[in-house]
C-alpha cells in the first residue's frame, strides 16, 4: 500500500487517476442499484396480470340486425359493431379520398369478405365523448354514420370522421373473425 | 439583504438556491465536514441502517398501498393479487415483511449499543428519550401492519391486543369500543388501522428529524465513551464515516436478500395463510417474534391489569434509564462488572422472546417469570446500585492517546495515569 504512496520530493501534482475510477465504479454501481430497485417498484404500476388477462373480448354478431351497431365493452371502452346495408357499403367505398380529413380508404378499415361489419372504438377523436349513431332513430349526423352531441363531430359509415373538430377516424382495434358471425377483439 | 445568509458554494445555479434556502450549507455541514469520533466500530453503523430500512418500508409500503384493499371482505384476497397478479408484487410483498423484521433486528441492535456504550448519559439523555419514543412508534406501526392481511394471526392477534386496554378501570371497555369502532375487531377496526399504519411512518420520520437534530447538538458518542478533546479526536463524517456506512448497507442488503428472496415467510406464521375466521381462535396465538419478549412478560403476571402495566413498564423503564444508572463511566469497556450484568440482561431477554413464542404452561411459566423479574431488576435496582458500587477501569487521556505511540517505541505509560474522569 505504502508504494503508491507519494514518494516526497516526486515533482508531479498527486495523482487522482485510481480515486477517481474508484468513484466512477462507485457511482455505476449507486445507480445501478438506484434502477434495480426503482424499475420493479414502477413497473407494479403497469397493468397486473388480471388486468391483462381481461383484455380480449368475444362478441356474438347474429343479434345484430341490419342498418344498426350495438355498443360492446372492450377494456372499458366502447366498441360500436355496426351492420352496414349494402347501399351504405357502397357510399363508403365510394367517398374520394381528398375529400376526407383523416383519408384511409373504408377496404383499409374492414375485414375481406366481411365488409357489412364495421368495428370501432366509440369513443371521439375530439375530446372523449361517446357518439350517437348506433340505433337508427339516434341522430347520426349528415353522413349517416354517427354524430358527437358534445361539440359536432360528425362520422360517416365507415367511422371515418367528415366534420370536426375531431381530428381523426374512430380507431379500429385489433379483431377477428373465429366464425362468420362471431369476432374476438383484442 | 443584511440579514441573508453567505453560501460559501462556487456552482452559480447552486449558490442562488442556497443563499435562499440553505440545504446545501447544511447538508455539507451535517453530513460533509462534521466532526465524528475516529473511533467508530461497526456498532455505530445501525443508525445509519435503521433509517435506510424506514425509506425502504416506505416506499414499498406506498406501492403496496395502490393495490391493497383495506375492507374485510378483500384484504386478504388483495394480497394474494399483490403476490400473484401485480408485476414484482411478491418482491414489494416479501421487502415489506421482511424489511419489519430487518428494522427491528437493526434498532434492536441499536438500541444494545446505547446500553453498552452509555449513549443515554448526560448529555444525551433527550436523545435517548427520542428514540424510545421511535422504538413506539416502530411499534404501534408494525401491529397495525400486521393486521392487515386480515390472516388468522392478524385477526386475533388484533383482537388480544385491543382486549388489553379493557383492564383500565372504569373507562377501559369504553377505550375499547372506541378502538374497535364497533363490538368486535371488524371492518371499521381495520379501516382505521390502515389509515393509521399509513400516517405513523410519516411520524416516525418526523421524530428521526428530532433525533438526528438532537444528536448533532451533543454529537456522537464512541466506544471509549470519553469526549473528544480537540479536533484531533475527529474525523469530518464525509468521506470515512459516509464509506463506511455503504460497507454496513451492503451487508445489511445481503441479509435482507437473503430473506426475501430464500427464506421469505421464514420468520412469518403459517396461520396468517388461513383468511381470519372471527369464530375459531388458532391453537396457538403469537405476535410476529420482535414482540415475543413484551408478550411473555404480560403473561407471566397472572393479573389482567397487572400483566399489561408490566408489559408498558418494561418500555417505561427504558425512559427513565438515564437517570436510573448512576455510573458517572459511560462505556462498559471500563465497566467490567456493568459488561456482564448487560450480556446476562441480553441473554434474559432473548430467553423472554424464547417464552413467548413457547404455550404459557409447565416449565416456560416458571422461566417466563424468572426472567420477567430479572429484566426489572436489572434497571430499578442493579444498575443504580453498580453505579454507588462498581470498580471501574481507568479511562483513558483521550480518544487519540491511546493509539499514537511516540517516536516509535511502547506506548507511554503516562496516558493511564490520570485518575477516572468526571463527566
Amino acid at each position: 500500500m505504502s508504494a503508491t504512496a507519494h514518494a516526497p520530493g516526486d515533482g508531479h501534482a498527486p495523482d487522482h487517476s485510481k480515486r477517481d475510477f474508484l468513484k466512477l465504479v462507485a457511482a455505476s454501481s449507486a445507480a445501478i442499484g438506484v434502477g434495480a430497485i426503482v424499475w420493479p417498484m414502477i413497473d407494479s404500476m403497469n397493468p397486473s396480470g388480471d388486468v391483462l388477462a381481461l383484455s380480449s373480448v368475444e362478441i356474438e354478431l347474429t343479434a345484430i340486425p341490419e342498418g344498426q351497431g350495438i355498443t360492446a365493452v372492450w377494456r372499458g371502452k366502447p366498441i360500436f359493431v355496426r351492420h352496414r346495408t349494402a347501399a351504405e357499403i357502397k357510399e363508403s367505398v365510394d367517398v374520394k379520398l381528398t375529400a376526407l380529413m383523416d383519408p384511409q380508404a373504408d377496404a383499409d378499415r374492414v375485414k375481406a369478405g366481411h365488409d357489412q361489419w364495421l368495428v370501432v372504438v366509440g369513443i371521439c377523436t375530439h375530446l372523449g365523448c361517446v357518439p350517437l349513431g348506433n340505433k337508427p332513430t339516434d341522430m347520426r349526423g349528415d353522413f349517416g354514420g354517427w354524430f358527437c352531441p358534445c361539440h359536432g363531430s360528425m362520422y360517416d359509415v365507415s367511422g371515418r370522421v367528415r366534420h370536426g373538430p375531431a381530428p381523426a377516424n374512430l380507431p379500429v382495434p385489433e379483431y377477428a373473425f373465429m366464425t362468420d358471425s362471431r369476432i374476438k377483439i383484442g | 439583504m443584511v440579514g441573508l445568509h453567505k453560501s460559501e458554494i462556487k456552482n452559480p445555479v447552486i449558490n442562488w438556491i442556497d443563499t435562499r434556502l440553505p440545504l446545501f450549507t447544511m447538508m455539507q455541514k451535517e453530513y460533509g465536514v462534521f466532526p465524528t469520533p475516529k473511533n467508530f466500530n461497526y456498532f455505530w453503523n445501525f443508525g445509519a441502517l435503521a433509517m435506510i430500512n424506514l425509506m425502504i418500508m416506505i416506499a414499498t409500503g406506498i406501492f403496496l398501498a395502490m393495490n391493497y384493499q383495506p375492507n374485510t371482505a378483500m384484504a386478504f384476497d388483495s394480497v394474494e393479487r399483490i403476490v400473484r397478479d401485480v408485476n414484482f408484487g411478491w418482491l414489494l410483498r416479501y421487502a415489506h415483511a421482511n424489511g419489519a423484521s430487518m428494522f427491528f433486528i437493526v434498532t434492536y441492535i441499536h438500541i444494545f449499543r446505547g446500553l453498552y456504550y452509555g449513549s443515554y448519559k448526560k448529555p444525551r439523555e433527550l436523545l435517548w428519550i427520542i428514540g424510545v419514543v421511535i422504538l413506539l412508534l416502530m411499534m404501534a406501526t408494525a401491529f397495525m401492519g400486521y393486521v392487515l392481511p386480515w390472516g388468522q394471526m392478524s385477526y386475533w392477534g388484533a383482537t388480544v391486543i385491543t382486549n388489553l386496554f379493557s383492564a383500565i378501570p372504569v373507562v377501559g371497555d369504553y377505550i375499547v369500543t372506541l378502538l374497535w369502532g364497533g363490538f368486535s375487531v371488524d371492518n371499521p377496526t381495520l379501516n382505521r388501522f390502515f389509515s393509521l399504519h399509513y400516517l405513523l411512518p410519516f411520524v416516525i420520520t418526523g421524530v428521526v428529524f428530532l433525533h438526528i437534530v438532537a444528536l448533532h447538538i451533543t454529537g456522537s458518542n464512541n466506544p471509549l465513551g470519553i469526549e473528544p478533546k480537540s479536533e484531533q479526536d475527529t474525523l469530518p463524517f464525509h468521506p470515512y464515516y459516509t464509506i463506511k456506512d455503504m460497507v454496513g448497507v451492503c451487508v445489511f442488503l445481503l441479509i435482507f436478500a437473503m430473506l426475501v428472496f430464500f427464506a421469505p415467510d421464514y420468520l412469518g406464521h403459517a396461520d396468517n395463510y388461513i383468511p381470519a375466521n372471527p369464530l375459531v381462535t388458532p391453537a396457538h396465538i403469537v405476535p410476529e417474534w420482535y414482540f415475543l419478549p413484551f408478550y411473555a412478560i404480560l403473561r407471566s403476571v397472572p393479573s389482567k391489569l397487572g400483566g399489561v402495566l408490566m408489559m408498558f413498564g418494561a418500555i417505561a423503564v427504558l425512559f427513565v434509564l438515564p437517570w436510573l444508572d448512576t455510573s458517572p463511566v459511560r462505556s462498559a469497556k471500563f465497566r467490567p462488572l456493568y459488561r456482564k450484568l448487560l450480556i446476562l440482561f441480553v441473554v434474559v431477554t432473548l430467553v423472554l422472546g424464547l417464552c413467548g413464542a413457547k404455550p404459557p404452561s409447565g416449565i416456560w411459566v416458571v422461566i417466563a417469570r424468572v426472567c420477567t423479574a430479572w429484566y426489572f431488576l436489572h434497571f430499578l435496582v442493579i444498575l443504580p446500585l453498580l453505579g454507588k458500587f462498581e470498580k471501574t477501569l481507568p479511562l483513558p487521556e483521550s480518544i487519540s492517546n491511546p493509539v499514537i505511540s511516540v517516536g516509535g517505541g511502547p506506548l507511554p505509560g503516562a496516558a493511564f495515569a490520570k485518575p477516572m474522569e468526571k463527566i
